[in-house]
């Protein structure tokens, strides 16, 4: 076994537990906390793959930002222990069985369809230069519509955190 | 010549060891500079009376730490309450792997880079880890069910979250000047000098980013001026009120390592790393100096560079009261954000002429 092979095998364990782990405990702020886990996880596999500034910048934005803002409400929501139900029937009688079916049949297509050779450990362009190139030649109007997609989730965050506007109308009440 | 694995791997964990000992070492006695400096700076002597100068301080505190009762209020989330400090110091040792402190040594034909590993994106691997930080000081306050230590830990996260853009920001004019994201090939662009005596530094091309890194820097370790997460006169001690002993004393460790860490980072991306501001190198090499010091000078002035790093942490800290919240976010936000988004685009438009 190849110290990749090795390596790959531990980050996916890791990641996995921390996946399972997410689910089974009942605080939010643990679930919370092995999600960063499982994203740090994840920048392991891709830094075997060879995708160095994917792998930073997957820790940074990922682990580092987003979930701090996920625990900085939990903390200031101060959510308690989750409560405990026996779930719904129509969830066990069809959400498994659906599951397994959809992830069949996802697995099946891109097996399918994708020429069924495995990503080579080291193959991916890490340097961040040629993704630079990639994303403002290549995938330049993708790249500029999801800009403009958070731009605007910002200004949907803005509004409605904006304080409402106190109208004339509405003193008078 | 490339090291074959067995030795690459002694190599590093030698290097590790080195590193770690001399890292704690250099934390411990910035506890010390800074209890000095700050001493004397307000009419005191700061501490006298444990060795020569008080010199042996940090021994006898790091004994103190270690013998005192570790308390457990009974009332913490125990174990984030454990794993909060433990976080906090390791990722602010984990930071320091990636840099480098002089030119590469050469041993009997073999090729060893004076840090413990040169990656590609190490800079990207020192935002990393330090956001991961973050969680050390917000876990902390959170798991100590204190509403002191709460507001603290929350404080101290929301203004980690906001410098950290800021200082990334702040640092892109330098990359783009670089041309890349490894430290080694950041200082090497630095070397050399304008016409043939004043250092070819990025300070002088880049002071807005510098300001910027600076300021944003004090905020992502928490000093004063931006030292709100810990204010005494209204948090108690913030995040770390409800800790003790050996886990009071990690936190404190990483807040040093974290110092020096950023200041690393100042010298390196703005000042030159262990390049020489005299030029005496290539004199002394002419001049056939022995090989340990020229091996060892680059490491003096990259020492000497974050010592004056430090002092101007500890002189910031006995001038400059601390802000009020609001302000602080507000100079994060609506001026630090822009000033860095500015120079980003001048830089961008510079290097692009």
């Amino acid at each position: 076994m190849s110290v990749h092979l090795i390596l790959f095998l531990a980050f996916g364990a890791v990641c996995v537990a921390g996946a399972v782990n997410l689910l089974a405990q009942t605080h939010p702020i643990n679930s919370a906390l092995s999600l960063i886990a499982v994203m740090a996880a994840l920048a392991g596999e891709y830094l075997l793959l060879g995708a160095e500034f994917v792998a930073a910048v997957q820790v940074i934005v990922y682990a580092g930002a987003i979930m701090v803002l996920f625990v900085f409400t939990i903390m200031l929501l101060n959510a308690g222990v989750e409560e405990r139900t026996k779930g719904s029937r129509v969830a066990v009688l069809f959400g498994i069985p659906g599951m397994l079916l959809g992830s069949i049949l996802v697995g099946w297509v891109v097996l399918r369809h994708s020429g069924t050779e495995a990503v080579v450990a080291g193959a991916l362009p890490g340097d961040p230069k040629i993704i630079g190139q990639l994303l403002f030649h290549e995938f330049l109007l993708p790249f500029e519509i999801t800009s403009v997609l958070i731009l605007i989730a910002i200004m949907g965050a803005v509004v409605l955190a904006s304080k409402p506007a106190t109208s004339p109308a509405r003193k008078v009440e | 010549m490339a090291l074959p694995i067995w030795l690459f791997i002694l190599a590093s964990v030698i290097k590790s060891g080195i590193l770690l000992f001399v890292l704690l070492t250099a934390v411990a006695y910035t506890v010390w500079l800074e209890r000095k400096v700050v001493g004397h700076m307000q009419n005191r002597w700061g501490p006298t009376r444990v060795g020569p100068f008080g010199l042996l301080q940090p021994a006898a505190d790091g004994i103190k730490f270690l013998f005192k009762e570790d308390l457990t209020p009974p009332h913490v989330y125990k174990p984030l309450f454990i794993a909060a400090p433990l976080i906090a110091v390791v990722f602010a040792l984990t930071s320091i792997s990636v840099i480098p402190f002089g030119n590469d040594v050469t041993i009997r034909g073999y090729r060893i880079p004076f840090q413990i590993t040169d990656v590609n994106t190490g800079l990207l691997l020192i935002l990393g880890v330090t956001s991961i930080g973050v969680y050390g000081v917000a876990l902390a306050g959170w798991s100590s069910n204190n509403k002191y230590s709460l507001l603290g830990g929350l404080r101290a996260s929301a203004q980690m979250v906001s410098y950290e853009i800021s200082l990334g920001l702040s640092l892109v004019g330098v990359l783009i000047m670089a041309g890349s994201f490894s430290l080694r090939d950041i200082v090497d662009a630095q070397s050399g000098y304008f016409w043939g005596f004043i250092p070819r530094w990025n300070i002088f091309s880049q002071f807005i980013g510098f300001f910027c890194y600076l300021m944003a820097a004090y905020a992502e370790t928490n000093r004063i001026p931006f030292d709100l997460p810990e204010a005494e006169t209204e948090l108690v001690a913030g995040y770390h009120t409800e800790y003790s002993a050996m886990k009071f004393a990690m936190f404190f460790m990483a807040e040093y390592a974290n110092m020096i860490t950023v200041a690393c980072l100042a010298t390196l991306l703005f000042f030159g790393g262990w390049h020489s501001p005299f030029g005496e190198q290539a004199w002394l090499q002419a001049h056939g100096a022995p090989g340990l010091l020229l091996a060892l000078l680059p490491v003096f002035w990259f020492a000497a560079k974050i010592v004056i790093f430090l002092f101007l942490y500890i002189w910031v800290r006995g001038t400059l009261p601390r802000f009020r919240y609001d302000q602080l976010m507000a100079f994060g936000w609506k001026f630090l954000l822009p000033l860095a988004l500015v120079n980003l685009i001048a830089t961008a438009i510079a290097v692009a002429w």
